[in-house]
């Protein structure tokens, strides 16, 4: 104490804090994202859907049979349909990324340590991507074969990866909900509340291209471009008119991620004008 | 270090600091008060970079925070409201935010045991007494060993065993040459921690200054009893000198000292029960200064 007051400034012992990287807060996230339970029961859930109801839907109604007019597309869009389900899932822990943070009010302590905040959106995005690129992907193959070894057991065609355009399916699956988490997280960071991201993520995923289904057909051109249903060509949603949408599988998803760069840009922008 | 020049953060047409200019130094437990509502924690998250300020600077070691490439060595903050994740344990929110700077596993254990969250550290957060939130908030802030420290209302909950353990924790960061600003409306508990006191009333500076002027500019007098208030008022009276008395045989003299009023009853025969110097409290004091400033008077009808 008194060599303080003498010099007036001691030295401030050496700090084990060192700067902040991308990859730093990468491994921040990676550590909250694994920690928390609702990654948990979201992953769960998410494996139970597509899995579960495809072996169901694979395991019920008569075998598919692949010729001229009912390709193999149709039959493994058919038995990925618990993907419509799993997006909600995964919608629901995208928006929790940030809203989570907002509502206890983490992100105070997260945006302290990382002042110019832009790299915790990345750092997210980064590990919400690279965690339901895989695991989706691990899916979407596993429902593969275990639909199509049900379906081959009850009689029906044998369906091979290889078919024209199923292997587009299987993994455009994956890109679709790797692409539909990036959109949550950009809802969950621009809206910040839970409620609010994830009603606004149900209407634009559920509510409105239902909506626009039962429009005039006259005005229902937009809906093509809609995330879901131009999203939903690539991987062959049976529910988004994939098959009279002019846009073509690979156009619908470079849609799909028009829109996750136009919502990523402006949560950049907010994230860092905002008081958080 | 902390300097402030001119900060200024208006919410809408609403104003909560107005032109705020100080500096902390190093070295020295820096107490920052105010009445509820005078500016106090909005500041802290203008020094923590959350919040943007309308005018002025905040510079944090000479730096502006925002941009410092390790801001965990630069700055440690705890904010009043609760800013950890209720679903993730103790030792998670820390190690979440260790990350970020590189901090290690081993770090996050010292911090869990200086903070006395050893026991609890695999818990959820969610589960923790408001005390146990505010020793894991503290902790947060030390994990980087920062030069500088801001702690708002930190001994909000503890019990007195925590309380004791903030005032000595307070003084070490202090005398290992740390900038340590902590904030609170418990002035007694300033009185045995803080140097130094910056007072804030509505958004803008009352007083910058060290404790014990703070104390002694503020109602400081002699208490006089004499059954002759009437004459030896009169033999006091002098500029800048002033006389209190409640009609009783009981005054109260400022502006002069306990010795000058003895000699001088002495000189003129008048016979002293009672002389007995009287320093204000620091409640007192902060009563006095901030008295023009509150901003929500008791019972007050706006």
């Amino acid at each position: 104490m008194s060599a303080v007051m003498e010099t007036g400034l001691s030295p401030v012992p050496a700090t084990v804090a060192g700067p902040v990287t991308q990859v730093r807060v990468v491994r921040a996230e990676w550590t909250k994202l694994r920690a928390l339970r609702s990654t948990r029961w979201c992953g769960l859930s998410a494996v139970v859907l597509i899995v579960g109801l495809g072996a169901a839907i694979a395991g019920s109604g008569t075998p598919y049979h692949v010729s001229a007019g009912s390709p193999a597309t149709t039959a493994v869009s058919s038995v990925l349909l618990g993907l419509l389900f799993a997006q909600l899932v995964v919608g629901l822990v995208g928006v929790l990324a940030f809203s989570g943070e907002y509502g206890t009010g983490m992100i105070r302590a997260t945006l302290a340590v990382v002042p110019s905040r832009l790299p915790v959106l990345w750092a997210k995005l980064i590990v919400l991507a690279g965690l339901v690129l895989p695991v989706t992907l691990l899916c979407a193959v596993v429902d593969f074969f275990t639909a199509t070894a049900i379906n081959a057991a009850r009689g029906g065609s044998a369906i091979s990866l290889t078919d024209p355009g199923v292997l587009r399916e299987v993994a455009g699956s994956s890109l679709y909900l790797t692409v539909v988490v990036i959109i949550a997280l950009a809802l969950g960071a621009l809206l910040r509340k839970t409620a609010a991201g994830l009603s606004v993520f149900a209407a634009v995923f559920f509510v409105i291209p239902i909506v626009a289904n039962a429009l005039p057909h006259n005005i229902t051109a937009f809906a093509s471009y809609l995330p879901s249903n131009a999203g939903g060509v690539l991987w062959g949603d049976p529910l988004s008119m994939s098959t009279t949408n002019p846009l073509s599988p690979w156009a619908g998803f470079a849609c799909l991620c028009g829109y996750a760069v136009v919502l990523t840009a402006l949560a950049a922008w907010r994230l860092r004008r905002r008081d958080a | 270090m902390i300097e402030i020049d001119g900060l200024t953060k208006r919410y809408g047409d609403k104003t909560a600091v107005d032109g705020l200019s100080f500096v902390v130094e190093p070295g020295v437990v820096t107490g920052f008060l105010g009445p509820n509502g005078a500016g106090k924690s909005t500041t802290m998250r203008m020094i923590a970079g959350l919040d943007r300020p309308t005018a002025g600077t905040v510079r944090v070691n000479g730096k502006h925070f925002p941009g410092a490439p390790a801001p965990m060595a630069e700055l440690g903050i705890l904010l009043d409201a609760r800013s950890v994740h209720p679903g993730l344990s103790a030792r998670n929110n820390l190690l979440a935010l260790a990350r970020t700077a590189g901090i290690g596993r081993r770090r996050v254990d010292e911090v869990i045991e200086l903070a006395g969250l050893g026991e609890v550290a695999g818990s959820r957060a969610g589960g923790f007494s408001l005390g146990m939130g505010q020793r894991l908030g503290v902790a947060a802030a030390l994990l980087g060993q920062p030069q500088t420290v801001v702690l708002d209302e930190p001994v909000n909950g503890l019990d007195p065993d925590g309380v004791r353990w903030i005032r000595l924790l307070l003084k070490s960061l202090a005398a290992e040459g740390r900038t340590v600003l902590v904030s609170s409306h418990l002035m007694s508990e300033m009185a045995q921690t803080a140097t130094r006191l910056v007072v804030l009333g509505r958004g803008r500076l009352i007083t910058e200054t060290s404790i014990d002027d703070f104390i002694d500019h503020a109602a400081a007098g002699v208490l006089v009893r004499t059954p002759e208030t009437e004459r030896l008022g009169q033999v006091l009276a002098a500029p800048g000198v002033t006389v209190i008395n409640d009609g009783t045989d009981r005054m109260r003299v400022s502006g002069t000292t306990a010795e000058q009023i003895g000699a001088a009853a002495w000189r003129a025969q008048l016979p002293v029960y009672e002389l007995t110097p009287v320093h204000a409290s620091l409640e007192e004091a902060f009563m006095q200064v901030t008295k023009d400033s509150v901003e929500y008077h008791a019972g007050a009808t706006r």
